[in-house]
């Protein structure tokens, strides 16, 4: 791993409840090629806002780092540890410049009594030392750059004047207005259209390209992973418990949770009468839990399952997965027979 | 198919008046039919009117023009009391969002029995207790989530909660407004997989209302889809999804992502703008394109699309 913007070590995350302590994330490593995209795939609760909200530093008050590293390398500079700063120096140093956000439903992201125009300009201002007729120039722009038509006009709109596929792309402009070199997309097409979504991913696409920023995307929508992503991590209950390229989570996926999440995506090529489930739903993270906490759900789980946690085993240099299946004395399980099959037209597809 | 429909949409209309000069013609002339036990698919981006279409079936609007009708009754003027009354425990509804529309003051079991309650559909508290806890088992609850409140429930199980409400009176007809839009992707399956289970169970037919086509072809037996309050194709889900005529319903398809990445990455979205297409949905008609595949059109359109498929 040579030019990494970002790397999580053994990142722990709790958070204080009446319940009790809440263990949202409970050990996860990470690594983010510079330039490329990843992308946390989930379903809620498993911890991939949690630790979006850790890298950007906003944990709710309750929430706190108990251990791990957040080590971030902004291009030209050096390696800064993120989880010692405190929220006071995040906001001066890293969020907005560094580091941005993009997040799920624009409507309450931005702020209704405020034309568009003035809130690009805000976050250009509240960092760089431009005029105010720069800035207007500068917000210009990049409406231009999201695409939206007319830019100079829309910049009096206010937010309820716009469609949320609008609205989405105005907060990209807001998040990009002062290059940062991460963006963090939080389930950013979940409230729009398909046909909206596809431009919005577009849009994105072409911006990070074009300025060269890094990405993490954050969705439960495996089409959405396909399209952006050059990594892919898998959570459950707080772990990392697969990872690897996109093509080989997709192609070769090795953990059942992840069978689970690819069989039920629905297909437009396969018929069935019924879409695959995981069964049940994902355990409480209050206090620890004991062995694989994928175990209770698991169709194909072994003795070991119910006692020890499985480690990471490698499958190849970039590809691995927490699951016991993977020790040479398991049993050979291959995925079930209904992805077997989507697997086989995947590949009779693409040759 | 030879009997007669459930709920019959015919030539609706319904536009609001916003202004002395505006007004929104949120439908424009829809007709489509649903029959006993099948399901119903109603797709288009937001803003395309198929909400309003649903809300005016089960009479939450009353429609500017056209008729519907249910079990061959005309339900789109003023009913009796009793007419009325019978239409609402032979129609439900499923909504978007599970949490806003559940009353966050009232047990799961009293928000499920409410239906019985109202159409005293009982004899004894004990029917009445057994009744619920059935239907709570048939959507995947169990006897302990009777005495919970709704925010007790994760989003999955509120919407299950929805679901159990709509059905236990064994209604005719469900519309599920966006009913699974916005659970994640894998409870989003459960829920459609307990949705055709209980088709089965209470012969229901459904009228499902959702942008995400790719669901909707899991459990529509027919698609109607909606642009600008135009039904501009309609058909069998085969027929859509196999040979989709209209550029619309083309542009639609081509969005839907696939969980492949190669696939994905080389995918073209079509892409489609109504003001520029030259299209005129005011000047077309329903036209033929063959089995029971219609797709809305003017005749040099229709020579062009078909022929060029």
């Amino acid at each position: 791993m040579s030019d990494l913007i970002l790397e999580v070590k053994g990142l722990k995350v709790s958070f204080a409840t009446k319940a009790g302590s809440v263990n949202a994330i409970r050990g996860v490593d990470l690594e983010l090629p510079r330039g490329k995209t990843l992308a946390i795939v989930g379903e809620s609760g498993s911890g991939k806002s949690v630790t979006a909200k850790a890298i950007m530093g906003i944990l709710s008050s309750n929430g706190a780092i108990d251990s791990g590293e957040i080590l971030f390398t902004p291009k030209g500079e050096g390696t800064l540890s993120l989880e010692k700063l405190s929220k006071k120096q995040f906001r001066k140093t890293v969020n907005g410049t560094l580091i941005s956000m993009v997040f799920q439903d624009p409507m309450t992201s931005l702020d209704p009594t405020m034309s568009i125009g003035k809130q690009i300009i805000e976050g250009i201002l509240a960092h760089q030392k431009v005029s105010r007729a720069e800035a207007n120039r500068q917000a210009v722009e990049l409406l231009r750059l999201v695409e939206i038509a007319e830019p100079e006009k829309r910049m009096k709109n206010y937010p309820h004047q716009l469609s949320g596929g609008m609205r989405q792309r105005v907060v990209i402009a807001i998040a990009i207005s002062n290059s940062p070199q991460l963006l963090i997309c939080d389930e950013p097409t979940t409230a729009l259209d398909v046909t909206i979504q596809a431009k919005i991913l577009d849009i994105i696409r072409s911006i990070q390209e074009s300025m060269g920023i890094s990405t993490i995307y954050i969705t439960h929508d495996l089409g959405v992973v396909a399209n952006v992503a050059d990594f892919v991590a898998v959570m459950y209950a707080g772990k990392i418990v697969e990872k690897g390229t996109a093509d080989e989570v997709f192609y070769d996926p090795r953990h059942p949770y992840t069978w689970g999440l690819l069989s039920a995506m629905p297909s437009i090529d396969v018929k069935e009468e019924e879409l695959y489930t995981i069964p049940g739903s994902p355990p409480s993270l209050i206090g620890e839990v004991i062995g694989d906490a994928f175990a209770p759900r698991n169709a194909y789980s072994l003795n070991i399952d119910s006692r020890i946690e499985p480690p990471m085993f490698k499958v190849s240099q970039t590809h691995s997965a927490a699951t016991w299946l993977l020790h040479e004395s398991a049993p050979k399980i291959g995925p079930p027979k209904a992805l077997a099959e989507r697997l086989e037209i995947m590949r009779r597809r693409n040759g | 198919m030879a009997s007669e429909p459930i709920l019959a949409i015919n030539n609706l209309h319904q536009h609001f008046r916003v202004s002395r000069s505006n007004t929104v013609k949120a439908v424009n002339g829809v007709s489509f039919n649903i029959f006993a036990g099948e399901t119903y698919g109603l797709v288009g981006e937001s803003g395309s009117g198929k909400s309003t279409i649903g809300r005016c079936a089960i009479r939450l609007y009353k429609p500017t023009s056209g008729s519907i009708s249910f079990c061959g009754q005309d339900i789109s003027s003023k009913l009796s009391k009793p007419a009325s009354e019978s239409l609402r425990s032979s129609m439900q509804m499923v909504f978007q969002d599970p949490m806003s529309s559940l009353n966050p003051r009232k047990k799961a079991s009293d928000i499920v029995g409410e239906g019985l309650d109202i159409h005293k559909l009982y004899s004894s508290k004990a029917e009445r207790d057994e009744k619920i806890i059935e239907m709570l088992e048939l959507v995947g609850l169990s006897k302990e989530h009777a005495d919970r409140y709704p925010h007790q429930f994760s989003g999955g199980q509120r919407q299950r909660l929805g679901i159990a409400r709509a059905l236990i009176i064994k209604p005719k007809l469900v519309i599920c407004d966006e009913a699974i839009s916005a659970l994640d992707v894998s409870i989003q399956a459960q829920i459609v997989n307990l949705l055709k289970r209980l088709q089965k169970w209470a012969g229901t037919a459904y009228l499902f209302i959702a942008h995400d086509l790719s669901m909707v072809k899991y459990v529509s037996d027919r698609i109607g889809v909606l642009h600008l309050g135009y039904l501009v194709e309609s058909g069998t889900t085969r027929e859509i999804f196999e040979q989709p005529i209209h550029p619309y319903t083309k542009s639609l398809l081509s969005a839907i992502p696939i969980a492949d990445p190669a696939a994905e990455k080389g995918r073209a979205a079509i892409s489609y703008d109504y003001a520029s297409s030259g299209i005129s949905y005011e000047d077309g008609d329903d036209r033929l394109v063959g089995g029971t595949h219609y797709v809305r059109a003017t005749e040099p359109e229709f020579a062009l699309w078909a022929g060029s498929k």
